[in-house]
């Protein structure tokens, strides 16, 4: 997975082993031409409230199941200021989900497209992600891109999209670390259903 | 052997983490390779969490270690003596019902340990835990199923079955080893004492093994070495020299 920077420099792959465990991660240094995404006043942008950046995170999708943003997901768990410092506490949804690199690299584009400028991810493992965490929001637009959302029962509860109720398992895992392939004996469609865990 | 208690956790950080990493290895090596695509994808996932986990335990292995080095160094610079994963996780991978049988074993095994870990005084310990055990419980419900599947499936898958049993369960006995680092461990609380472990795993195993028609070997004969380092299969050399091979002839290179 080849992500590019905005400065079409390459980015170094967190899937690395080594960049997963620090407790924290660092924040990238930026080419100096991004700095000028802050107000151009010379003043130092007011800092943006907490509800603020949540409105800003939501807009952020997840890089592989983009109907979705990174809110409704449920693996931002705190936003807060330390200092002049912007901290964004993340959990992984499953430990070696690969996207986890690029989901930390679309969070900091984001703030800093915002004017934000000292920006701390920081990594949470416990309390562990659940798809109890997924919004309601996020249901819905799953299962209107055509992905089962995650049911307590352990599957889906019909076709995303006949709506159909007569369905199979073909496997436990699926195109992502979150997901398994039903299939549903209505329309004969396979579909995607995302994992409950 | 006087072992002080950080010594003990970085010897259990290695064993977990060696031996996510080389099984993880392992089934990365069915990629393209299953009997069917479902297979294919399901294999690959479950590598995936495997390697994740890796990430998790060699990185905490590596902080505590203290020597500023990181989970890839760990992982992609160490020869074959200073690997402390059980044998049963480098043994080739043999055939898919071979590969599903270690699988279940292992998973069997891990379930039972991140279930115990889930109160261990280690509080780094005990999250990786949390995380690793849904994924775990996950994993194991497939392969429980898979083993109960083709061992009561046709005589062929049977009999593949059973002599993939008969092959790997010298090697279970490992997973229940005590030694010095395990007195200190038990001690300070981090992790619980392998041997105590044994009596769930055998309810579980034997409740599914029942279930596939198949018969638990009476043998008790353990092969041993892996945990401890002394002495490894010579499987995991040659896996080393495939995963390491980038790193060995391109040192310090990244994607």
């Amino acid at each position: 997975m080849a992500a590019t920077r905005l400065s079409g420099q390459p980015v170094v792959s967190e899937t690395a082993l080594s960049r997963t465990w620090s407790g924290t991660f660092p924040a990238h240094e930026f080419p100096d031409q991004f700095r000028d995404c802050t107000p151009s006043d010379g003043n130092a942008m007011t800092r943006p409230s907490i509800d603020q950046i949540w409105q800003w995170l939501d807009a952020v999708p997840d890089p592989e199941i983009p109907v979705i943003s990174l809110v409704d997901l449920g693996i931002i768990r705190d936003v807060g200021f330390e200092g002049d410092t912007c901290v964004v506490t993340v959990t992984p949804t499953y430990s070696g989900c690969p996207a986890t690199a690029i989901i930390n690299l679309d969070i900091e584009t984001a703030l800093r497209a915002k004017g934000l400028d000292r920006i701390e991810l920081r990594r949470q493992l416990s309390p562990a992600w659940t798809t109890d965490w997924l919004s309601d929001k996020g249901r819905a637009r799953l299962e209107d891109y055509g992905i089962a959302p995650p049911q307590p029962a352990g599957g889906p509860q019909r076709c995303p999209r006949c709506g159909g109720t007569h369905l199979e398992k073909l496997s436990q895992f699926g195109s992502t670390p979150c997901k398994a392939q039903w299939r549903c004996k209505d329309c004969l469609e396979p579909f995607d259903y995302f994992k409950c865990i | 052997m006087a072992v002080s208690k950080q010594q003990a956790l970085l010897e259990f950080l290695l064993r977990m983490g060696d031996t996510s990493l080389i099984l993880g290895h392992r089934m990365s090596e069915w990629c393209g390779h299953a009997p069917i695509l479902e297979e294919d994808i399901a294999l690959a996932n479950t590598a995936l969490d495997l390697i994740g986990q890796t990430q998790l335990w060699l990185g905490y292995a590596a902080e505590v270690q203290g020597e500023d080095k990181t989970a890839d160094d760990l992982a992609f610079l160490r020869d074959a003596w200073d690997f402390r994963n059980l044998l049963l996780a480098e043994l080739p991978n043999g055939d898919f019902g071979r590969t599903i049988m270690r699988k279940f074993l292992f998973d069997a095994f891990q379930s039972v340990l991140l279930g115990r870990l889930l109160t261990s005084t280690d509080t780094t310990v005990r999250e990786i835990a949390e995380k690793a055990s849904k994924e775990a419980a996950y994993h194991l419900e497939r392969s429980a199923d898979t083993v109960v599947a083709l061992g009561d499936g046709t005589e062929e898958s049977h009999d593949k079955m059973q002599a993939a049993l008969d092959r790997l369960w010298p090697y279970v006995g490992e997973m229940f080893e005590s030694d010095a680092y395990d007195a200190v461990l038990v001690k300070a609380g981090i992790a619980p004492d392998p041997a105590s472990l044994r009596a769930e795993f055998d309810t579980l195993v034997t409740k599914v093994i029942r279930r596939a028609t198949l018969d638990l070997p009476e043998d008790a004969f353990s092969h041993s070495g892996g945990r401890s380092g002394r002495m490894h299969t010579e499987h995991l050399g040659h896996l080393l020299t495939q995963m390491q091979w980038l790193q060995r002839a391109y040192p310090g290179n990244r994607w």
